[in-house]
């Protein structure tokens, strides 16, 4: 290989590496925290499929467009917001404003203007008790959690765990304009499963948060504590679980799932509650990571079941009484 | 340099255009499609006020409609 050939490759090379990161549409859609966007997308179309109305199946959509919308531009919030702490730990440093391929500013331009754009439009769309809901939901998430408890309080998972609960009742009062006891358990579900779901995530991701400064229950009050909080919040979690099998959207597919997977849930707690550290570092957190994995499961399963007991009545094949 | 047309950061800026432009094509079809899903919704309405009209309704059988 000729001396010129090798210059050129070098100097090519170079220049890649000296272009300017510029971000691809990927990148925006990075931004709206796609993962997240899924599970808001699924439980707010539960509620909304749940909820004792109906409404045209395109303004059902554009319902859930837009609560999609609205958390992605949280999402984009938050990243504007956070890309200090997301810049140190492992899980969150290729993101699209700490790894450089969008800047702050667009983060935050992106994030407003689809925060206002989305709940201008669900409320035209449908009614404005949803869209006061999912504009509550939006300042709850960046604002509360995210500007205010996450760096503040060991409590952060659990009060801001709020906002990842609304979907389902924001879906639920885009067909009806109200709040009840079936779319406030929807609710609590979610909102009891949080804790426990990020605390086991918190246990074996434990250098990450301690690197960031992040005040979770890990770092402040230690890995036995944290232990302890799963189960109790677990064992609170199951009567919410089971009471929503007692309201209008639940039905015998709802309970028997909700038995089983409540059942699992605690087990999975206590083996986390009865276990040391030195145990769980033997085993590289499998148990952790089981239940953290299993805990997905619980949340999509749970939703899934009130979708299957609305087929199972409008097929005519429920159980009477219920 | 010459200027490398298939570099990088030309096809992220591309990327990035055609996904930006769809996005508005997109948002014009929504807001199209949620204005003719209002009015279809809206066909017992009277436009000063959008309010349902006992006219409006279909007559019920032994009374004249719109006149209740």
């Amino acid at each position: 290989m000729s001396d010129a050939s090798l210059d050129i490759r070098s100097n090519a090379a170079h220049a890649t590496q000296m272009e300017p990161k510029e971000a691809s549409f990927g990148d925006y859609v990075l931004l709206m925290k796609p993962r997240v966007m899924s599970l808001v997308v699924f439980t707010a179309l539960v509620g909304l499929v749940a909820a004792p109305a109906t409404q045209p199946l395109f303004i059902s959509f554009c319902a859930i467009l837009f609560i999609a919308i609205g958390a992605g531009a949280s999402g984009a919030l938050n990243m504007w917001y956070d890309a200090d702490i997301d810049r140190v730990m492992k899980r969150t440093a290729t993101r699209p404003v700490p790894s450089g391929r969008v800047t702050a500013q667009e983060a935050f331009q992106i994030g407003f203007a689809l925060s206002v754009m989305s709940v201008a439009f669900l409320g035209l769309a449908t009614n404005w008790v949803a869209a006061g809901l999912l504009a509550f939901t939006i300042f709850f998430y960046v604002v509360i959690y995210t500007m205010w408890l996450k760096r503040a309080t060991p409590q952060n998972i659990v009060i801001g765990g709020a906002a990842g609960a609304f979907p389902p009742v924001v879906g639920w009062a885009a067909v009806t304009g109200d709040v009840t006891l079936a779319s406030a358990l929807m609710f609590g579900l979610i909102f009891m499963w949080t804790p426990p779901h990020f605390w086991a995530l918190a246990l074996f991701m434990k250098s990450d948060y301690h690197k960031a400064d992040v005040p979770m229950l890990t770092v402040t009050h230690g890995r036995a504590a944290t232990r302890r909080h799963i189960w109790i919040y677990t064992v609170l979690l199951v009567p919410v679980a089971l009471g929503l099998g007692l309201t209008e959207v639940g039905g015998p597919l709802y309970m028997a799932a909700a038995v089983v997977l409540n059942l699992i849930f605690l087990k999975g707690a206590w083996d986390i509650r009865a276990r040391s550290e030195e145990q769980a570092e033997a085993d590289h957190y499998a148990v952790e990571k089981k239940f953290f994995r299993f805990s997905l499961y619980y949340l999509f399963l749970h939703f899934s079941a009130i979708l299957g007991d609305i087929a199972l009545r409008a097929a005519g094949l429920s159980l009477g009484g219920w | 340099m010459a200027i490398r047309e298939q570099s990088n950061l030309h096809k992220r800026r591309l990327s990035r255009n055609i996904g930006v432009g769809l996005s508005l094509v997109a948002f014009c079809i929504i807001v199209f499609g949620m204005t003719v899903s209002k009015i279809r919704e809206g066909s017992k309405m009277e436009a000063f006020d959008h309010q349902p009209r006992v006219s409006m309704t279909p007559a019920i059988e032994g009374q004249s409609g719109g006149t209740q």
